[in-house]
Order: structure tokens, then sequence, then C-alpha cells
């Protein structure tokens, strides 16, 4: 954790307190809807079915990867260290498709395979809010 | 909505005085601009104008900046770069109401070098689960689309087709004056340029420019009376499926798969009649899936669609034939610019790069994260 983190900083709303309190305790929780099943990202009331009667449940964190970027512009002034770095859409073994960072050194093509396995990391980036990452396995 | 084809036309399309890099105007300066180009070309006036319609900006601050003080029906509708497509269906339908007779639809946008730039809303989705990992700027974002459709179709071709595309579109924008990127470009060029975000090179991306857009949609009585020839709405169609990029349903596919087959219904039209295809183009990419989307070729086909140069001058599909968002210019929403060369290329105004006598263009306008399309057909008699 550092004082001087200079990329944008998520700001947890009504419906996604829980899911960014369990990411500060390193846990990555989804919304079930009882007709659809798990979605991302989390909603009080599920999306396309619009369910009321939804529930959190804890994800085991595996997941696939289902497309990436590996990015070489700094898209911000916080991510001009941070290239390349590695973009991605990963597929939770839940079934939810997620948008995140590949953690990875010198990031390649040849590196990234989709379909490959990953496991949730998580970054804490200050003392409220840590972000969901994944590693290859 | 059939009963609708060819109620409306297209009277006036001008830009900005100035395209391209220009210091020291307001976005409100280039939508004026524009404005008073599209009606002089229109052969109106000021006080013809009774409805307003524009993206990104308030129509109040718009229609007050110009002194368009009787406005009668207004629309901000603003889904991204497609919402220009999606207004002259929201024209069509408000002049067939009867709410007004006469919309004049402005974009401006000093996408390069505006003062100040508004910030993203922190309780939007996008700023919670996409822009703290980078997902800023659609380069990124189009880039792990893309990546998804070579992952399905073969890097190797889709690695071609992006080539053909940057390289074709460059040829039509050496043969337009008002083009930004006039250089030849071969397909070494593209190849060597640098990355940006794999698997997107520089030249898989569009433009960042300043530049202004309008153009005036009226009823048939008044566009039959006006000096140029109408150029009629035959058919349109516009939709969403969907805001942020790791939502979307398919990343190799755009809402195009509804708008196009809609549009064409409407005018009574099919693919093969269509001699003039504009398609947003904010990346190589956007133009692949799109195509697909709108029906020209299946999925997975788009490679050999626009191989061998068929996209270029001379080529058997022209297609964006102003040298596009990729070589012509691209403000942030673009979709503006598709309407003025549509309605040039019909009317027989483009000079050098003038098609053989076309009648009858398909625009298609793609927005957001690939999240909106409006599908547009226009004929001339």
């Amino acid at each position: 954790m550092t004082n001087d983190y200079k990329k944008p900083i998520p700001s947890p709303q009504g419906e996604s307190d829980f899911y960014w309190e369990k990411a500060k305790q390193e846990e990555l929780w989804l919304r079930e809807c009882p007709v659809n099943g798990p979605y991302f990202y989390p909603r009080d009331i599920s999306p396309g079915a619009m369910r009321r009667d939804t529930k959190w449940i804890k994800a085991t964190g595996n997941a696939t990867l289902f497309t990436f970027s590996i990015v070489h512009r700094a898209p911000h002034p916080g991510f001009i260290e941070d290239v390349p770095f590695v973009t991605a859409i990963v597929q939770l073994e839940e079934g939810p498709l997620m948008p995140t960072n590949i953690v990875m050194k010198d990031p390649t093509p040849e590196k990234l395979k989709i379909g490959m396995s990953l496991k949730v990391v998580f970054e804490h980036i200050n003392d409220k809010i840590a972000l969901p990452k994944f590693k290859p396995v | 909505m059939s009963d609708l084809s060819r109620s409306v036309a297209i009277v006036g399309v001008a830009e900005s005085d100035e395209i391209g890099k220009i210091e020291n105007k307001s976005n409100l300066q280039l939508h004026a601009e524009a404005a008073f180009n599209a009606i002089e070309d229109a052969g109106m006036k000021p006080s013809d104008i009774d409805g307003i319609v524009t993206a990104g900006t308030s129509t109040l601050n718009t229609a007050e900046f110009m002194g368009l003080n009787e406005i009668k029906y207004t629309d901000s509708t603003s889904v991204g770069g497609s919402s220009f497509e999606i207004h002259i269906a929201h024209a069509m339908a408000a002049i067939n109401a009867g709410y007004c007779e006469t919309v004049l639809v402005t974009h401006g946008e000093a996408g390069r070098s505006a003062r100040n730039r508004p910030g993203p809303n922190l309780s939007d989705p996008a700023s919670q689960y996409e822009i703290p990992y980078g997902f800023i700027g659609m380069p990124i974002n189009y880039s792990m689309a893309c990546m998804r459709y070579m992952h399905l179709y073969g890097e190797e071709r889709t690695r071609q087709a992006l080539a053909e595309i940057a390289v074709s579109t460059r040829k039509w924008a050496i043969k337009n004056p008002k083009a930004y990127m006039k250089d030849p470009m071969t397909f070494d060029d593209y190849h060597e340029s640098r990355w940006i975000s794999w698997p997107f090179h520089l030249f898989d991306c569009c433009l960042v420019n300043d530049g202004g857009g309008a153009y005036i949609v009226t009823k048939k009585e008044i566009a039959t009376s006006l000096p140029k020839k109408p150029v009629w709405v035959l058919g349109v169609s516009e939709g969403h499926d969907h805001g942020i990029i790791s939502q979307m349903p398919d990343l190799t596919s755009t809402w195009a798969r509804n708008t196009g087959p809609a549009a064409l219904k409407m005018a009574g039209l099919t693919h093969d009649d269509i001699d003039l295809a504009m398609i947003y183009d904010s990346f190589t990419y956007t133009v692949l899936a799109t195509l697909e989307s709108l029906g020209f070729c299946k999925p997975g086909e788009g490679p050999d669609f626009v191989a061998n140069q068929r996209t270029a001058p001379g080529g058997a599909f022209p297609m964006n034939t102003n040298g596009g968002g990729l070589s012509y210019c691209h403000t942030g929403m673009y979709g503006m610019f598709l309407v003025l060369e549509a309605v040039r290329q019909l009317r027989g105004e483009t000079g050098e790069r003038q098609l053989d006598d076309p009648k009858t263009c398909l625009i298609n306008g793609t927005g957001g994260a690939l999240s909106s399309t409006g599908t547009i057909v226009l004929a001339i008699d």
C-alpha cells in the first residue's frame, strides 16, 4: 500500500459497499439471481430478470482468460510506470465475465493464452480499497 | 415504420470552417460554424430552423449560442459517436409527428485542443469496475474485443483484414483535400506502426482532431423547394445492447445485427442495392465487426470480404470514401461526418473521389464501447 497511488480509485456505491468491504478482506463476492444465476457487477436488482430476491455468494476466485489487451500507451498519467500492462476480461468459475488486470511482468502475446487458468489476487491501493486482479496459475 | 420512408430528406451538410488541428475554437464555436455553413448549403435561413438536435452538450447551450430561440423540438440523445445517425431517425419521427418542420443537427468537438474536459461520473459502473484497471479510452476497450475475434477466427487473417482496412481508407483520404492524413500508407507502414494497445497498432486507431459538422433534415414539401436535390431518408434503425465493454453480450458482434437489417427492410432494399457504405471506423476492428453485424458477410468472413483492397478506390465495395475517422477526421463523436460524406457522394459533390453516380448509401454509426448503433439508408432520385 502506498500513499502516492495516482490511478483512478473506485468510489463504492450503496449496492457495492459489501463487494468492496469483502475485497478488502481478500474475498471476491458476487450477486446471484434465482433465475439466471451469478452475475457481475453487483446490483441489488438482477439484470434481465429484474428479481429483488438476489443474494451474495462467495466466488472461488478461479477464472480463465476470456480476452485481453497489452497496453503500451498509458491511458492516464497514473499508468505511465506500468506500461506495458495487461487489461483483461476474465470468466469466473461461476460464469460471469469480469474486467480486471492480469498481474504479469513484461507481458507478451506469447505469455497470454485465451482460456489459461487464473487465480484472484488483491492489490491494496489505500486503506479502504483492494482491487481484485488475476494471476496465471 | 415503412410508411415514413422517403417522408423527410437531408438538405444541407457542412463541416466547420476548418477541421483537423484548430487551436482557440471552443466546441460551441465549431457547432455554430458548421450550422451556419449547413444552413447556407441548404439555401435556407436561420429562422427556418424549428428543431435542434445534438449530442455531448445540451441543446440549451447550442441553440442559445447560435441565437435560435424559437425551438419547438429539442433532443440531446447522446449514446456516443452513433448519436448523429440516430438523430436522423429522431428528426424523421419529430417531423412526421408534427413537432417541427426543419431540424438542425450539429456537432462540435475540439477533441484535440479543448481547454476543458469533463471528468468521469464516479457513480457510473465503469468508474468502479473498469477505469481503476486502466480501461480508459476506447483503444483499450476495442482491443479486447478484437483479441476475442482473433481468438475465434484466426490471428493472421484478422491482422491482414485490419491492414486492408487501414490501407484502403488512407487511399480514399489522399483524394480528399480536407483529410488530415494524406501521406500514402503501405502494408509495411501499417505493420511497422507502433503498438498502442496490442493487438492494435497506431494505424488501427482513429485520429483525434478538432472539428464540427452539421446537417439539416426537413419535410418533403420543403425539401423539394430548395435549390439542391434532396437526399431522401429511406430507412432508419437505432439501439444498443450494453454500456461498458465487459458487459458486451458478444465481443465480435454489434447491435448493427439488428439495426442493419431493420433499416434495410424499412428502405425496401437489400445489401446488394447499396452503392456506398459509410461505416464508423473508430478502429479498423470496428469496421470488420460492423460489416459482419450488418450482414454484408457472415461472422468470421469479414477478412475475406475486405481482402485485396476491395473497399479501396476502384474496388467492388466502396467504403468510407472521405478517408474515414482513420485518416480524414475524428473528433471523438465521428458519426456526424459519415452523414456529410454520404450526402455529398449522392449529390455528386466529392471531386476526385466521386463514385460513378451512386444512388444509395448505407451509413452505420457505432458509439460507446461498441455499445450503440444507428443504421441509416439514404437515396437520391
